[in-house]
């Protein structure tokens, strides 16, 4: 008699015990979904940059200001994790480092290496 | 292969973009190390030429492209009900449409023969 398997369900994520790979690749969804809301942004400065010199001067006086900083912080990270990962990922599939062990350890690197980046850019910024 | 970006077409061309993307910064940024821009003149005679123009477009419409088979990846796994699911689809094709059109706009009015 086949019986349905009760399996655990849990959508309390604090009770996911993600793996460091999996981690790595939810990071590179939420810091694409991140670069996707900024994409409307990144074009219309870019229209002000090349418009003339009164809104290039003008863009670059923003760039100090609170909103900017704040958004060029968390666009560090996004960036940065979304790069390496998305260089993890391309490399996984034609074989390189796709064996378990590689892939945790480039996993850790990644992530780690993606926090650095916020790190050295937030220091650059705020401090 | 279907018309619309799915499976092996949008698979393909996600990780095309990203390569492109990829080459597109690191050859930007190295440009740009080698001849620093003071100004606004030097920054906008970055992409003058239609060689440069055009490979910035087509940094755009990558990114758009790739843009969009992400965020479509994101709806089909987390918006389970189909029409909700259409609408911020087509919502998405929409706007990211709107944004190839205004960087077009942009760029073409920079360049020059």
């Amino acid at each position: 008699m086949i019986t349905k398997q009760k399996r655990p369900k849990f959508l309390n994520l604090m009770r996911i015990h993600l793996p460091v790979t999996g981690l790595n690749s939810f990071a590179h969804r939420i810091s694409g979904a991140l670069l996707f809301l900024a994409i409307p942004i990144f074009i219309y400065d870019f229209n002000l940059s090349i418009k003339d010199v009164a809104s290039f001067n003008s863009l670059l006086a923003d760039f100090n200001s609170l909103p900017y900083k704040l958004l060029f912080t968390v666009l560090a990270w996004a960036i940065g994790h979304h790069l390496l990962a998305g260089i993890r990922f391309l490399l996984h599939e034609i074989e390189i480092g796709a064996s378990l062990k590689a892939s945790i350890i480039i996993s850790w690197a990644v992530n780690i290496s993606g926090v650095i980046i916020f790190l050295l850019v937030a220091g650059r910024i705020w401090l | 292969m279907s018309w619309r970006a799915q499976g092996m077409r949008a698979w393909l061309l996600q990780r095309l973009t990203a390569v492109y993307l990829l080459w597109y910064g690191i050859f930007f940024g190295f440009y740009i190390s080698q001849s620093p821009v003071h100004g606004f003149e030097s920054w906008r005679a970055l992409f003058i030429h239609p060689v440069s123009n055009i490979a910035t477009a087509v940094f755009f419409y990558s990114l758009l492209y790739h843009a969009w088979v992400g965020i479509r990846d994101i709806l089909i796994d987390y918006v389970p009900l189909a029409y909700l699911r259409f609408f911020l689809w087509i919502a998405m094709t929409f706007g990211l449409s709107i944004l190839a059109v205004w960087v077009s706009m942009i760029l073409f009015s920079v360049v020059s023969l």
